[in-house]
Parts: structure tokens; sequence; C-alpha cells
């Protein structure tokens, strides 16, 4: 069996904090980690490489540095890392991201392929879905236990609103994973020892045989306007005095708008 | 690159550097140098003191004929024939969208009754696009996805919203990306543009620490999921006339295949989206402890306990309590913060509330943003003697 995992190096957003001055983002000291699903995504592929055999290829797109995440892929089990990186990839959203990604999984050929369910820096959860329609393969999403793998099919419980559904697909396939399915591994010594010598395979535009108007900002429907701290609410009242006026002051609020 | 840096107006300040988000921004021969990091994000415009970064216009594509496409569409999901609540604050948002543009408003069923397509035009559709086929009783990504790019392709809508629910998040993006134009994902507004009549297309970014507006300037249909529990419900017409256009499901294939349905609702998750008080913690209870106070306010008004991503993250309370991006969308009638400091992502799960109530020690906190009534003070201090005056208007 055929696995690609794909995941995404972002920085830590929960570190990110807000320059209430100017609105904007503070990037300073925070660190790059592997989206925290694409662990778990990583973790499925290892797991169903065991029970199947095969091998497991661990693909991101991103800047050079972006290596350093397919290394600690490796360090956990995965078998090989291709890096794609060029700048003509620059500027992606998720159509171009999604489009590119699946060329290079057409390139290395794969049975199953595995996704976070989003990355926590855009949270779209869209690059999975749109990634099988470009493959031309089915996809389930939010996957939270994989029950069963053959040659031919898998079974898996799927996330819904009220619940979930057990869903059976042909392969391949892709699935979009959540952090119920299972706990990643750490590195094992040996898999660190792999990861520094692996070597990672690095593909650019020509490598996967991509029109420069499918990849990058010029394959990218979207674009960002412009960003915002969210504004003040008009109505407010901030309550003064000792806590015992503060607390009096927002009692009589809640009374005269019969809140209470 | 989607920006680009002016080196002759660039003074080599630096002051771009630590305001990118993802390390894009780098020095080169004292000037700044935008690397293939960049997620043209455009933060960095503002922050550049001398306005050298600019941002690369795109051109619109060759024979792209933006208006050849009309109307506003939103597409209505069911589970087990019933409506999901969602499709009601979709036609809500679809309709004042339409009525802006000055067209008109559809809505797109699978796999339900024509009584149900008919509830749809009483919330404000013009027309229902409705296929009863047995093959979109169960959702399965393939068809839904087919079927709907069928029916674009055919009719041309300019707009085409869905929600951001498990299941619309799932197949619109392959909607998306056959069609070939930009989805946005999880907006929690959308306006229209009045100058150039484009989709304004609002939602957090960057992990819900700050704003973004996003287009889609040369593609059509413009795309959107929206997340549920933010828009209000349209107004329902008893009297209120539409067509119905019924579809049928030739060609449609299918790989996966649903065997079982399972429910299963935590309790919690549906006291918190029913509650009409929740009281939340945060950081700022400072210890796992802290929720015993935040749980006797929200007894005494009969309400939920909720708390922000931190306090969760601090292993002090379940996740299945968050409220916030990547937790649950609320909007009580009473919202109280306690100890939270409201960062985007919390806020965009919680600023529907009627009425916001914060406490938190630093008047700097973005959650008095939002809030309708504030107090700035130790909550050690002001949640007993709440809970006290509380106890004693009810006569406890």
């Amino acid at each position: 069996m055929n696995i690609v995992v794909c995941v995404k190096q972002v920085p830590d957003t929960a570190e990110v904090k807000i320059n209430p001055e100017t609105g904007t983002l503070i990037r300073e000291g925070v660190p790059s980690i592997i989206n925290p699903f694409d662990l778990h995504a990583i973790e499925a592929g290892l797991f169903l490489k065991e029970k199947t055999g095969g091998k497991v290829a661990v693909l991101t797109m991103g800047p050079p540095q972006a290596e350093a995440a397919l290394r600690e892929a490796i360090a956990m089990g995965a078998d090989e890392g291709v890096l794609l990186s060029d700048r003509a990839f620059a500027g992606s959203d998720t159509w171009a991201t999604s489009f590119t990604l699946s060329k290079a999984i057409s390139k290395l050929g794969a049975d199953i392929i595995i996704c976070g369910k989003q990355a926590i820096d855009g949270d779209t959860a869209q690059v999975g879905p749109e990634t099988a329609e470009f493959l031309n393969i089915p996809h389930i999403s939010y996957v939270r236990k994989i029950e069963d793998v053959a040659d031919t099919s898998i079974r898996v419980h799927r996330i819904m609103d009220e619940g979930y559904d057990i869903v059976e697909s042909a392969l391949p396939v892709l699935l979009t994973v959540v952090r119920e399915l299972n706990e990643p591994r750490l590195p094992s010594l040996k898999g660190k020892m792999a990861a520094k010598k692996a070597v990672i395979q690095k593909w650019g535009q020509a490598d996967i045989v991509a029109d420069e108007n499918d990849v990058g900002l010029k394959g990218s429907p979207t674009q960002v306007k412009n960003v915002f701290a969210p504004e003040a609410r008009s109505d407010r009242k901030i309550l003064q005095g000792t806590p015992e006026e503060q607390v009096d002051a927002l009692m009589q609020e809640l009374r005269g708008i019969k809140c209470l | 690159m989607p920006v680009i840096i002016n080196r002759d107006k660039c003074t080599g300040c630096e002051e771009c550097i630590a305001s990118c988000p993802v390390s894009a921004i780098e020095m080169k021969d004292g000037k700044a140098f935008i690397n293939e990091y960049c997620e043209a994000c455009m933060t960095c415009l503002n922050v550049c003191p001398e306005g050298a970064i600019v941002e690369v216009q795109k051109e619109a594509p060759d024979g792209a004929d933006l208006k050849a496409y009309k109307g506003v569409w939103i597409f209505a999901e069911q589970r087990g024939g019933k409506i999901s609540s969602i499709a009601y604050e979709l036609l809500g948002i679809g309709r004042k969208l339409a009525d802006d543009r000055g067209t008109n408003l559809s809505a797109v069923l699978f796999g339900a009754t024509e009584a149900a397509a008919g509830e749809l035009i009483k919330w404000g559709a013009d027309r229902v696009y409705l296929c009863q086929d047995q093959i979109l009783s169960q959702f399965n990504d393939e068809p839904y996805s087919q079927l709907l790019i069928s029916l674009i392709n055919r009719h041309k809508p300019e707009i085409v919203l869905a929600g951001a629910t498990p299941i619309g998040r799932s197949f619109i993006p392959r909607v998306a990306a056959k069609i070939r134009t930009g989805l946005t994902a999880d907006c929690t507004s959308l306006q229209i543009d009045k100058e150039t009549g484009n989709l304004l297309q609002i939602r957090p970014a960057f992990g819900g620490n700050i704003m973004a507006t996003i287009l889609c300037p040369n593609n059509r249909p413009q795309m959107a999921t929206v997340r549920p529990r933010v828009m209000k419900r349209g107004e329902y017409d008893e009297n209120r006339n539409g067509e119905i256009v019924t579809i049928g499901a030739d060609g449609l294939s299918c790989r996966t295949k649903v065997l079982e349905t399972v429910k299963e609702v935590s309790d919690i998750a549906v006291n918190l989206q029913e509650a009409n008080i929740i009281v939340s913690g945060g950081r700022g209870l400072g210890d796992p402890k802290g929720f015993s106070l935040v749980q006797e306010l929200a007894e005494l008004l009969g309400g939920a306990v909720g708390s922000s991503r931190a306090a969760v993250d601090a292993g002090w309370i379940p996740h299945r309590h968050q409220v916030g991006q990547t937790g649950k969308t609320v909007c009580p009638t009473i919202y109280i913060a306690c100890g939270i400091s409201g960062a985007v992502q919390h806020l965009v799960g919680m600023q529907s509330s009627d009425i916001i109530i914060a406490i938190n020690k630093n008047p700097d906190a973005p959650i008095f943003n939002v809030a309708t009534f504030g107090i700035v003070g130790d909550l050690y201090e002001v949640l007993p003697l709440l809970i006290k005056k509380l106890k004693e208007a009810k006569g406890i």
C-alpha cells in the first residue's frame, strides 16, 4: 500500500499575539511547528503501513525551511519526504495549493492520502477535499476512527453534526483526520538517525509539470483585501467604582433591561 | 510575489519583519525582501511607515465574462429529510445579499421533499432547485458535488453560500476546485462592496488572532461557507410565493457508501448551544478551582458553563466546554466572560450574544471591545459579590 501524508509547517498560532495599538500580529518569537492535526495524519499513515505493509511518503509545500517538518515526520517513522518548494508557488490559496499537491501526489502514486482536517493558521479545511477532486478520487472528511482496511476498500467513522456516520470507500481515497483518531507517537532514536540521513526530494513547478497559471498567486482565485482587529462595540459601558459598586451597577443594568 | 517592495522607498527600518505572521520578510543588502513564505495576507502593507510595500495587482483572466453570472444561491442541507437550521440562516443573509445586488435568491435542496422546499420559499427563497432522488438522501461527497457543479455550470449564479458544517465544509471545496473558483471558509460576515459589486467575505484568520476580508474578484461564482449560528434567520412569510424546479440525478456516481448513521450528542454541547445564559472562564481564573465559582454562578442563573481555549489547553476543563473558533459557537441572551482576554478566536464563537458581560483585571483586554457591560477588577472579588447579591435578589 502506498500512503502519502500531506503536512504543513505553520506558526504556532496559540503563541501569536496582537499589538493592540496597530492591530497587527506580533510574530516575533513564535515557533514553527508541524500543524497539530497533521501529526495525527502521520500517525494514521504509520498505523496503516503497519497493518498492510507498504510505505509512507510525507509531502509538504512550503519554503526551504519546511524541510524540517519532513525530517520530523521521518523521525516518527515515515519512509521518505518530498518538499514542494518554488518561488512560483508563493501566494497560493487553497485552490492553487490543492492543485499543486495533487500534481505531486499523481507523480508519487498513492492508494491512500491522509491530511489533517485543517491547518491551525488558515483553518479552512479545504485543501484535502479540493485535492481529492483534482485527483478525481473519493474523500472522507473528519475521520475519527479507522475501522478496517482491505486491498480495495476502507471503512471509517466520520464526524457529523449530531454524531457520526460509518462510511466505506473504494481505494484510492483521501482522508482528512481529527485529533480523536489516535495519539501521535514520539520520534524514536532510530527514527531520529534516519531523519538525519534521509535525502529529501525537492520538486519545483517544472518537476510536477504544472502550468504557471495554475500555481501560486496566478492560480489563486481568492485575494486577501485587508486584515483588521475587530472594532469595539459602540454601546458598551465600563462599570466604575469599588467591586461592590460595580456589581450593584451591573445588577441595576440587568434589571433595567429586564434580564433579572 | 503577490507583494513587492519598492526598494527606493524602503529605508531598511525592519518594522515589517516582525509584523509578518509567516516570516516571509527578510533583510537583503539593507532592504526588505519578500521570500516564498509569503501567503499574501497583506498585513505588512499597513505596517510600513514609508508605504514601500505594495500589492501586485492581478489581471482578470482573458475571456472571463463575469456579468453572465447572476443570482444568489444557498445550499440547504438536510439530515434524515429534516432541513438543518443553517439553511434558514443562509436564507437570511442570502436574501440580504440578493436584495443589495438587485437579484433573486435560490436555494438548492438535495434528498428532501417538495414540502421541505416550500418551507425554504416561506423563509425567503424565490426559487428552489430540488432533487428528490434517493442517491442524495444520505450525504456522500461525490454525488452532492457532481450535481451542484452541473447546476452551477448550467445556471451561472454569482454567489453560492453553504454552511460551514461537516457537510458543507466537506463537499463544497470539491465544487470550487472543479469550477475553478475561489472559496472562503467559515465566514462570520458577508457584505456587498458598493463600488465593485464584489462579495466581501470576512472571516477570522491566523488561528483566529485577527479578521481578514477575502475577495474573489476575477472568478465566478464567489463561494463561501458560513459559520453556523452567526447569521440571523430571514423573515418567515406564510404567503410568500416561489418556484420549485425539480431536477433529476442522471449520471451521478458514488464511490463511498454510508453504512450506518449513529446519533451521539453530548449533553454539554447541547446545553451550551441552547443555553440562554452562559458563564465562561478563562486563563484569568488562575487555576482549575476557579471553575467552581463559574459553575456556582451558572447554576444560580440556570445557565451553562463555557470556557476559553486557554483554560482547555491548561487542562482545567474538558474541550467540550470550549467556546470559539475551534470550539462551539454560541449566541445566548447573556454571556458572562470571567478572566477571558478575548482573542479573536474566542470572540468569533460568542460575539453574537445579545448581552456580553466581561470581568477582567486588564482594562486593555480585547474582551471589553465586545462587552455590553465591563467590570475591570479581580474576578475573585467580583464573582462572590455577584453571587451573593443574586442570591439576595432571589431571596435564597
